[in-house]
């Protein structure tokens, strides 16, 4: 049976700031900006936004309503699951337009992440899905992702025999792929030798196993495909969504196996509601918080098998030109970090034709994933 | 029993653990250098961290039942740049997944092992570190 949400919803929108080390102007103009860009894209008028998601982290939805004038939201969310939440708005904007309840879902994140109130400086009030480790953990000094990960690579170094030249080969190639973008931070190629002589941040991450800090916002909208056949750039539908929870979703450390992400649970989903699976994508764009989350995901979403996703980014098949070109616009390693609603904007790039240098030719079919917190995980599948 | 004492207590400037009603406990057995860990009373499974119910039979009848204190590296990771001012004179230092042998686990810091001479499955057992009159938090040593 067909799933009764495949491509009903599409992506008709989608808007980016610049990303860079300092925008020049506060969060909420930097937000508001993003916002207007995805309705320019799109061709709406923003007073036309009736369903709003807002990230932790960034403005709230009235926000939103107060500068834009919106005279009727009839949906507003904030999902808590970190980096996996833009990809699993999806699966929210999916359900609410096609029940009815709206007709435009906006979904947007970002901030003056690096030349504002860096993660490094503490959360200030920890949400509530991180009071176990605010507890238990912070104490022992642990604070940040970098320091929440490391451990898990290094399980997966230990069991599967995953090697720094591995990691670096993530890097490598998604600093190649950010050259190519105009709106990408880092666009100086690396080597393997760049990438091992970068400073450790948390043994086994160094500097450019880690992804960027950014100022940048960026937002999509999304329309029931009824409607969507008539808006200004040609419909991405979005034929599978899901998000899946980990084991042990408070704590990473009692996790039984540590290297096993929640898109293990997501991606089955998705490719089910999609009716394809992972020999039917053409491009991925997978949440890069770390090297080693990219090869951890491409085997968890099941591109390869268990243990074979360092083999698979050192042989270049997710390099463009490769089997499985992923992110192709550089990621949150080197073109900037809006927790992937960078990776929404570019597979709807790819899929209306217009991803420029990036393009893979033909690309008919893209997957999105996202990992957050303590490793809950969100798995997307768009199509043209 | 073995204690160390990192902390001088008018001066700690690190996070303390704020305890909950459910891991009160856990806090004040450690306070007093014994490692208990809870146990369900309805089907025996250990469960850390602490917690009002078993998520196996949905009690909420547990005990408090002491643990051996030993256990193997799990994982590591290795902290090179200071996220908060209080590990300034600290870093690196490595920070430690250790699987006790009642099965649950403990993050926590190593005392006297070099990071370069960690590895998955090193046998340690916990250190009592009085870090203020108040509390006591768990590390590790490589077990003798």
């Amino acid at each position: 049976m067909t799933h009764p949400l495949r491509d009903k919803v599409a992506v008709v929108g989608i808007g980016e700031t610049r990303y860079s080390k300092n925008s020049g102007v506060s969060d909420l103009t930097l937000q508001l900006q993003g916002f207007k860009l995805a309705c320019d894209d799109a061709g709406l008028d923003p007073k036309k936004i009736d369903g709003i998601v807002a990230m932790t982290l960034g403005a709230c939805s009235e926000d939103y309503m107060t500068n834009f004038g919106i005279p009727d939201v009839r949906f507003a969310a904030r999902p808590e699951m970190g980096g996996a939440s833009p990809v699993a708005s999806l699966q929210l904007a999916a359900a609410v337009l096609d029940a009815g309840i709206c007709n435009y879902v906006l979904t947007i994140v970002g901030r003056n992440q690096r030349s504002g109130q860096r993660l490094g400086g503490g959360m200030g009030v920890a949400p509530p899905q991180f009071k176990v480790v605010a507890e238990h953990e912070m104490p022992m000094g642990v604070f940040i992702p970098a320091q929440w990960y490391a451990p898990m690579a290094r399980r997966h170094m230990h069991e599967y025999g995953t090697t720094f030249e591995q990691f670096a080969a993530v890097s490598v190639t998604q600093r190649y792929h950010a050259s190519l973008n105009d709106n990408a931070m880092m666009r100086d190629l690396i080597t393997v030798e760049d990438h091992h002589h970068s400073r450790w941040v948390v043994d086994p991450f160094r500097l450019l196993d880690c992804c960027l800090e950014t100022d940048g916002v960026a937002a999509v909208i999304l329309a029931r495909a009824d409607r969507a056949k008539d808006m200004r750039h040609p419909p991405v539908y979005v034929s599978g969504v899901a998000e899946g929870h980990p084991e042990s979703p408070m704590s990473i450390t009692q996790r039984k196996e540590m290297t096993v992400f929640g898109v293990t649970k997501a991606a089955p989903r998705a490719f089910a509601m999609a009716g394809v699976g992972p020999k039917d994508i053409d491009v991925a764009g997978l949440y890069d918080c770390f090297t080693f989350t990219v090869i951890n995901q491409l085997e968890d979403i099941g591109f390869c098998g268990k243990g074979e996703g360092g083999p698979m980014v050192e042989s270049g098949a997710t390099r463009l030109g490769g089997s499985l070109p992923v992110n192709t616009h550089g990621g949150l390693l080197s073109q900037g970090h809006v927790q992937g609603m960078n990776h929404i904007c570019e597979a709807t790039r790819q899929l209306r034709g217009t991803a420029g240098a990036s393009q893979v030719k033909d690309a008919e079919v893209a997957l999105l994933s996202g990992y957050g917190d303590y490793g809950d995980g969100s798995v997307a599948i768009l199509r043209r | 029993m073995t204690t160390v004492t990192t902390g001088q207590a008018q001066q700690y400037a690190k996070p303390l653990p704020r305890a909950t009603p459910d891991s009160e406990p856990y806090w004040q057995h450690l306070k007093e250098h014994r490692l208990h860990i809870q146990r369900c009373t309805g089907c025996g499974k250990f469960r850390m961290y602490p917690r009002p119910m078993c998520d196996q039979c949905y009690s909420f009848e547990h005990e408090w039942v002491p643990a051996s204190g030993k256990g193997t590296i799990y994982s590591w990771g290795v902290v090179h740049q200071p996220v908060h001012p209080a590990w300034r004179e600290e870093f690196p230092f490595a920070i430690v997944e250790v699987e006790l042998e009642e099965g649950v686990r403990l993050r926590a810091t190593m005392v006297d092992v070099p990071s370069e001479q960690l590895s998955i499955g090193m046998p340690v057992e916990i250190v009592y570190d009085d870090v203020t009159d108040e509390v006591t938090l768990p590390r590790f040593r490589r077990a003798l």
